[in-house]
């Protein structure tokens, strides 16, 4: 399928979404949306420690309180053969400690838990929580990133040395060379600040096991529901998958923290059936602090080595990932092959080398959050560029134009394992400059310096990898999923369809953006068409949705199956036109013969035909559906240019947002609308991170930023409107050629930020600070420099 | 326990409710109007947001037992003659939901924030949103639905 200049059909259109008049009125039916008569609530309780012995439980209270039916603690699920979480990404060497969905002998986190109480109320089951006491010898907790694997106290195993693994790629004696070579050289130490995902929506999940069937059904927030059952099912609980379904109806957002499986399901699944009754859990937000896999994290040292005239010879990169207490799902992953990979950026740089060091820290667990890995490398990268800029003398656009990898070397073989599909990235930034008026906001810049305000330009020139492919490759490197994706499309007699996507939204409006690649493939209306997500019981077994591979996999997948259909409808049509197979046309939702319009049938026609099979084509068999897996041959790399303008006020150190502009290329679009405000969302998030959010631990390992109240989530007021543009460049390794527009905004803007504020503070002197550029931080900053701001 | 009768989205209720329980908690789980969300704990996030007596609210900060004699408007509530509220038309057409969790609260600050200034600027909007958090949007298309809902609002 090519980019329609005008899109002529459902593909391509902004059509508003089906989805939003359920929530518009309050009918979406999240998790804690369901209540299932009988149901008893969970409780947990948790460590306020962050690293300490457990010496006893004493629940005897709280087993007393009426009301309460049951207390468990981590012995009795261990005794009963309950599992500890699995890792599902491996790496060479790597060390796995052991995960008990309730903690056992030690507690490694604050906010893990430790017993669970069940309930006949939420308010009971909390009450009992405060019953039981817990006899902790409290340990020196580590904390700290950089310095985690020189502790003296160890969280695992001491000969780790709080150490997960060390990790690299790229060729270090190449890149050693280049630095040989090298006239310039620019280093920079970063800080890459733990984030929370705060998908507005907590955790939750309601598990009921039915005794006539012995099936247990879990009502769990998943971004992933099949991952769940499977992981869940075979290497925790021991439950067979046909007798084990996992629903996630509407998810109130995810950024990541949705995929992973968590203590709290576990504990709910297993209980439920050996109590024999339905019970719910539902996190608190400051639950959500405690527990929620993080993201980010890193320390990197950085070291670029340049040509005289500011050509990228090679770049060294040395970072320090914190995982947390414990390996959450696939957060080997994310700090490496979604990260070092992508080091390179929109850039052509001969030589890479980075090794990467995971270390164990009494935290909360460390995964994938909006990005995950790809906006640390673009960071990074796009940071390095402006400084390298700044330290050669060059425009922050020249030096970017310089190294852009060219239009014409696509498919474009990196320093660091990856093939960039596809890529014109020119184009993209001439018209954010245009877009942003960058010759004349230089010119404005200069002036407003002259009156003391002090106004920045910043660029990201990012790129970034979404929906990781193929299965076999994730494989050979670690992945303990294959990673396709998978629909089964059944046309119904009368023509309607229904979809089973195996990919499941948590609010990118999949019952939409499928309907229209149904109804443009069928020519039927949209209204015809539903989709089925997010349940087991009634969907393939699929992969989810995360890193922006939905449109790209789930999309592809169900359009496969299209084809299927087609191909299966013409031989219908053929038979029942009396012309031949090859001669048959398919349009607008009409089969006819070519040269013969007035031979025709209706798209009805054929889909009764096919269920009647009264006169039918020999040896076709009746029925109209098809099940395709979609496993693409490589990632998409969805680029573009983001320009922020900022301003830092002089006495305050605060920073307004006078710009924000966005040109991404994300292939071909399904809903440009969609796309756009994908594109806002994450643009918000990583300007979060340039400008306020962080995750706080003191040094004891208590949490410091645990609440709303302390954690910086923006709000209406402190961000403005954006200016989104397009570039399409179709990604050739699906036949949609769609890219992945999820996560480009999150990638992109935090290095635009943090460019546009460096270079506003540049009259000082100053040439980096690590985000979040807070006022405090900027003040100080100014307060200190040498410059003087002239 | 405790009797109260509060009038919720027109209909008298009358029920006994522990006097600890939340207003959020007596819609959710005692009148089973889950459009009314609950996204944090300490007040921040207006997920829960209601309007008490054509005043917003968030309804985790009250208890059932205070609302007690009042009429409470829900989510489920607003709709006009049986056709979607002007507000809620505006944030369908203008895409200013995704999750759609924090939408019916922010749906219904937004009226209120209408009541109080029927033809705000960008800025008002802004500020007067600054009790509700949205982490899909980034606010862009919310604050484009409130203009536009002010618009039809003055039209009509």
């Amino acid at each position: 399928m090519t980019a329609p200049a005008k899109p002529t059909g459902p593909f391509g259109a902004s059509i508003k979404r089906r989805e939003d008049p359920r929530f518009i009125t309050g009918a979406g039916n999240y998790t804690d949306d369901i209540a299932i008569p009988g149901m008893s609530h969970a409780a947990f309780v948790r460590s306020p420690h962050a690293h300490a012995v457990i010496r006893s439980i004493d629940s005897s209270r709280a087993e007393a309180l009426p009301g309460v039916r049951a207390v468990f603690t981590g012995e009795q699920l261990a005794a009963a053969g309950v599992n500890g979480i699995p890792v599902g990404w491996l790496l060479p060497n790597i060390k796995t400690p052991h995960r008990p969905a309730l903690a056992t002998g030690r507690v490694r986190h604050t906010g893990e838990a430790v017993a669970v109480i069940i309930a006949n109320s939420p308010y009971i089951a909390r009450d009992a929580a405060d019953l039981v006491k817990v006899d902790y010898e409290v340990l020196p907790a580590v904390t700290d990133t950089a310095t985690a694997h020189a502790h003296e106290t160890h969280l695992h195993d001491p000969e780790w040395n709080n150490r997960a693994f060390e990790w690299s790629i790229g060729d270090a004696t190449a890149t050693d060379a280049a630095f040989a070579q090298a006239k310039h050289v620019v280093t920079q130490r970063f800080l890459n600040q733990r984030l929370a995902a705060v998908a507005m929506e907590p955790r939750a999940s309601i598990a009921r096991y039915d005794k006539a069937t012995d099936e247990l059904t879990l009502w769990v927030t998943s971004q992933n529901p099949h991952v769940h059952r499977l992981i869940m099912g075979a290497f925790i609980l021991g439950l067979a998958e046909h007798r084990f379904r996992v629903i996630a109806p509407d998810v109130g957002g995810g950024f990541g923290s949705k995929i992973f499986i968590y203590p709290e399901e576990v504990v709910v699944a297993w209980a439920s059936k050996k109590l024999g009754i339905p019970i719910r859990w539902t996190s608190t937000r400051t639950e959500a602090f405690l527990t929620d896999a993080q993201g980010r994290d890193h320390v990197s040292e950085a070291e670029m080595a340049l040509s005289a005239d500011g050509k990228v010879l090679g770049l060294r990169v040395r970072t320090i990932a914190n995982l947390g207490a414990y390996l959450s799902l696939f957060s080997p992953a994310v700090p490496t092959y979604l990260y070092a990979t992508l080091l390179s950026g929109a850039y052509n740089i001969p030589a890479i080398y980075c090794e990467v060091h995971g270390v164990f820290t009494n935290t909360t667990p460390v995964d994938a959050y909006r990005g995950a890995g790809r906006p640390e490398a673009c960071y990074l990268i796009e940071r390095m560029m402006s400084l390298a800029a700044q330290q050669l003398g060059m425009s922050p656009v020249d030096i970017r134009r310089k190294n852009f990898i060219p239009a014409d070397a696509f498919p474009f073989q990196t320093a660091v394992a990856l093939a960039y599909d596809s890529g014109n990235y020119e184009p993209a930034l001439d018209l954010a400059l245009e877009k942003v008026g960058y010759t004349q906001l230089l010119v404005e810049q200069a002036e407003a310096r002259k009156k003391g305000r002090y106004i920045g330009i910043g660029f990201s020139t990012y790129i970034e990898a979404c929906s990781i492919a193929p299965s076999q490759v994730a494989g050979a490197l670690g992945a303990q999923a294959g990673l396709y994706e998978s629909a089964h499309v059944r046309v119904h007699p009368t023509g309607s369809v229904t979809v089973f996507t195996g990919s499941h939204s948590h609010g990118q409006g999949h019952e939409t953006t499928f309907a229209q690649i149904v109804a443009q493939e069928l020519g039927i209306p949209m209204d015809s068409v539903d989709v089925v997500h997010g349940d087991t019981g009634k969907v393939q077994f699929g992969m989810g949705t995360y890193g922006s591979r939905s449109g790209a996999l789930g999309g592809s997948a169900i359009y496969m199956s299209l084809q299927k259909i087609k191909e299966k409808a013409k031989k219908i049509a053929a038979h029942l036109l009396e012309a031949a197979e090859a001669d048959i046309e398919f349009e607008g939702g009409k089969f006819f013969v070519r040269g013969s319009p007035d031979r025709v049938k209706q798209f009805t026609d054929i889909t009764l035909a096919a269920y009647l099979a009264h006169n039918y084509p020999a040896g076709l068999e009746p029925g109209l559906e098809a099940t395709s897996f979609f496993d693409p041959t490589n990632f998409t790399f969805p680029f573009g240019t983001h320009i922020a303008v900022v301003e830092v006020e002089r006495v305050t150190g605060h920073v307004s947002l006078l710009k924000y502009v966005a040109v991404d290329d994300v292939g071909n679009m399904i809903n440009p609308m969609i796309v756009d405000g994908m594109v806002h969302g994450g643009i918000a998030q990583g300007i979060a991170q340039a400008l306020w959010e962080s995750v706080h631990y003191d040094t004891d390992g208590h949490p410091l930023s645990a609440s709303l109240m302390e954690y910086a989530v923006p709000r209406a007021d402190q961000l403005i409107s954006f200016d989104t543009g397009r570039t399409v460049t179709p990604s050739p390794v699906n036949p949609l050629g769609v890219k992945g527009a999820g996560e480009t905004g999150t990638i992109a803007s935090t290095p635009a930020i943090a460019n546009a504020v460096v270079d506003a503070l540049s009259p000082f002197g100053i040439t980096h600070l690590d985000i979040p550029l807070t006022p405090a931080k900027l003040w100080t900053a100014m307060q200190s420099a040498q410059g003087g701001g002239n | 326990m405790t009797q109260i009768t509060i009038t919720v989205n027109g209909s008298a209720e009358q029920r006994d409710v522990d006097p600890r329980v939340l207003l959020v908690h007596f819609l959710r789980d005692e009148l089973a109007l889950t459009g009314t969300h609950v996204g944090c704990d300490t007040s921040q996030c207006g997920a829960c947001t209601v309007l008490i007596d054509g005043v917003t609210v968030k309804s985790c900060t009250v208890l059932a037992v205070q609302a007690d004699g009042s009429a409470v408007t829900t989510i489920e509530g607003i709709a006009v003659n049986g056709e979607h509220h002007p507000m809620q038309t505006a944030f369908w057409q203008e895409h200013g939901l995704q999750c759609g969790f924090c939408t019916p609260g922010m749906i219904l600050s937004s009226i209120d924030l209408l009541r109080r200034n029927p033809n705000p600027t960008e800025e008002e909007i802004r500020t007067g949103l600054e009790g509700n958090i949205c982490r899909c949007t980034g606010y862009h298309n919310i604050v484009k639905a409130v203009a536009a809902a002010a618009k039809h609002m003055a039209d009509a």
